[in-house]
């Protein structure tokens, strides 16, 4: 029998499953033709406590499905149990890699429904915290592409230029990570003594940094190789898969809420968007490093522009007694992920009725990245889930 | 904005337009028209980028809220569409051919508030909970502070306060 067998046998050439009807790969793993493996949710190349469930072909994947819940606190119900006041410690720690943002949405969603009117001041504070919020955020997600494949020097530099940015925060906060720095009405105080100073002297280190960072990863013909031409996203799935911030100006759409919808005092700031079309991994990394440069070049704008002095926060009633008006709002700023959004209902109550928070990688991490393992070598998969800077915690409130 | 909403009244029954800003709108639609008006919008107004969908939950009326939230990125405005249906029977009909990631916030929904969409893919897949036996969490009548007590082992010596009770008796101790 065994003799038949072996003469009967013939090289079966097919390599990945047939599509069902559904779109989806019919894997029958009985045939032992496929594996099933997980990365994550304790793996170093995830981004956070997520995990993805992969059906690999020797080392080509066919199959990826995203799980979640591994994080999952209930913020959104909590907040429906506390005031508007109340709600800060939990909002920022919506996105614990930008923590400002959420702060920011929220409480310009409160003002909103509120109608109350920031002082200039305030928002100038406002937008300088966003701008460092983002810078600090850049500087560990730009060099970390290079660590996803095993290039760690950008990744320990940048750390330790994060850590810098975040003795600032905790100059200006009282906090490192999470600051509560903006209520509603506009800002907790004022800048310390020789802050802009010391702030200048960090961002000619960030100068310096960004000038070493591009010989040592951008130029390097390793990291080239392992990522341009991979994980490229097609540009008729920007708007299908609703791709958001540098991953869709990466693809060359010249999409930032900062110039399309300006808020704060962004509309008093120069400067472009960068986009580019290739909408590989290497380009999504070189719209980062980019978005990192005009930070640096926003900040030192906003340093200069300025105000000395001012209000920096408007008369609101007593945040124990606050009952905000009937009605809802959506508000949403441009996060280093993308769009980042509050949509808040009131219900005329010292409560809010329902938050929900809208973040960019509710879809990247979930609909595009699924679609984009799909064919992809099983050592791209970190690689491939940092170039979309996917964040659990805004999928799972 | 103003011609669009023109353009919409006309064709649709839409409602309580409430225009929060210049460039953002909210209005009602009656829920079987829904699906219709979001497609009209993708499909002839260039609302092409899907921002959200949520709901929210009006237990005094006995109604969901359902929002979508859409965006048109060439003139950058947002327009946010309302639609009730009854919690007694909380379904809808599934938007996922339009954007391929609504399957995802149809998915959570009906995990969290129990609102189904028939036909929407894996709307029947746990999301975020696993085994989960009560009624949908994020419903008004869910108590998370009962289901904590009776699920997880009390710490000896905690004292735990249902915070928006703990700030009432705080601020109006006299009722």
């Amino acid at each position: 029998m065994a003799k038949n067998k072996i003469i009967n046998w013939k090289p079966d050439r097919s390599k990945f499953p047939d599509i069902g009807q559904d779109g989806k790969p019919v894997v029958d793993l009985a045939s032992q033709k496929y594996v099933k493996i997980w990365h994550g949710p304790n793996h170093p190349g995830v981004t956070g406590n997520m995990s993805l469930e992969l059906t690999v072909n020797g080392d080509e994947i066919v199959d990826a499905k995203t799980h979640v819940g591994y994080l999952h606190r209930g913020f959104e119900k909590l907040m429906e149990r506390r005031k508007y006041i109340q709600c800060f410690p939990i909002v920022c720690r919506m996105c614990v890699a930008e923590t400002d943002f959420p702060e920011y949405i929220y409480a310009a969603a409160v003002e909103d429904l509120a109608n109350i009117e920031v002082p200039e001041m305030a928002q100038w504070l406002r937008t300088l915290v966003l701008e460092m919020s983002r810078l600090q955020t850049l500087l560990r997600v730009v060099p970390g592409q290079g660590g996803t494949i095993g290039l760690g020097l950008g990744v320990q530099w940048g750390v330790y230029l994060r850590d810098l940015i975040l003795d600032l925060f905790e100059e200006l906060t009282g906090g490192r990570i999470y600051h509560m720095y903006i209520i509603p009405g506009g800002v907790r105080g004022l800048l310390p003594d020789g802050f802009k100073n010391r702030m200048e002297e960090i961002l000619k280190k960030v100068d310096d940094y960004v000038i070493r960072l591009t010989s040592l990863m951008y130029d390097n013909a390793v990291y080239k190789k392992r990522t341009i031409g991979i994980g490229v996203i097609p540009t008729d799935w920007v708007d299908k898969y609703g791709i958001v911030g540098p991953n869709a100006r990466a693809a060359g759409f010249k999409r930032d809420i900062r110039k399309d919808n300006p808020y704060l005092i962004y509309g008093q700031l120069d400067y472009e968007p960068f986009t580019t079309t290739e909408s590989d991994i290497f380009a999504r990394a070189v719209v980062r490093l980019e978005d990192l440069k005009t930070t640096v070049d926003l900040i030192r704008q906003i340093i200069a522009k300025m105000p000395l002095n001012g209000d920096i926060k408007a008369k609101t009633p007593n945040v124990l007694h606050w009952k905000i008006p009937k009605g809802e709002t959506y508000v949403k700023s441009e996060s280093s992920r993308g769009e980042f959004g509050f949509y808040l209902v009131s219900d005329g109550s010292e409560y809010p009725r329902r938050i929900n928070l809208r973040g960019p990688s509710y879809t990247h991490a979930i609909t595009v990245l699924e679609k984009l393992l799909i064919n992809a070598n099983i050592s791209d998969v970190s690689a491939l889930m940092v170039s979309l800077q996917t964040c659990p915690p805004e999928i799972e409130r | 904005m103003k011609e669009l909403l023109q353009r919409l009244e006309y064709r649709f029954d839409v409602s309580d337009i409430v225009q929060k800003r210049e460039n953002q709108t909210f209005l009602t639609i009656d829920k079987k028209h829904t699906i219709s008006l979001i497609t009209h919008l993708r499909d002839i107004e260039n609302f092409s980028h899907f921002v959200l969908l949520t709901a929210v939950d009006w237990i005094e009326d006995n109604l969901f809220q359902l929002t979508y939230i859409l965006h048109n990125p060439e003139v950058n405005i947002d327009i946010a569409i309302r639609t009730m249906i009854s919690r007694d029977n909380p379904e809808m009909d599934s938007a996922h051919h339009l954007w391929e990631q609504v399957a995802t916030y149809q998915r959570e929904l009906k995990e969290m508030f129990g609102i189904n969409f028939p036909g929407s893919p894996g709307v029947n897949d746990s999301f975020i909970l696993e085994g989960w036996d009560d009624i949908p969490p994020y419903r008004r009548d869910f108590d998370t502070k009962k289901y904590t007590e009776e699920t997880y082992f009390p710490r000896p010596g905690r004292q735990t306060n249902d915070p928006a009770e703990y700030m009432k008796n705080k601020l109006y101790p006299n009722g």
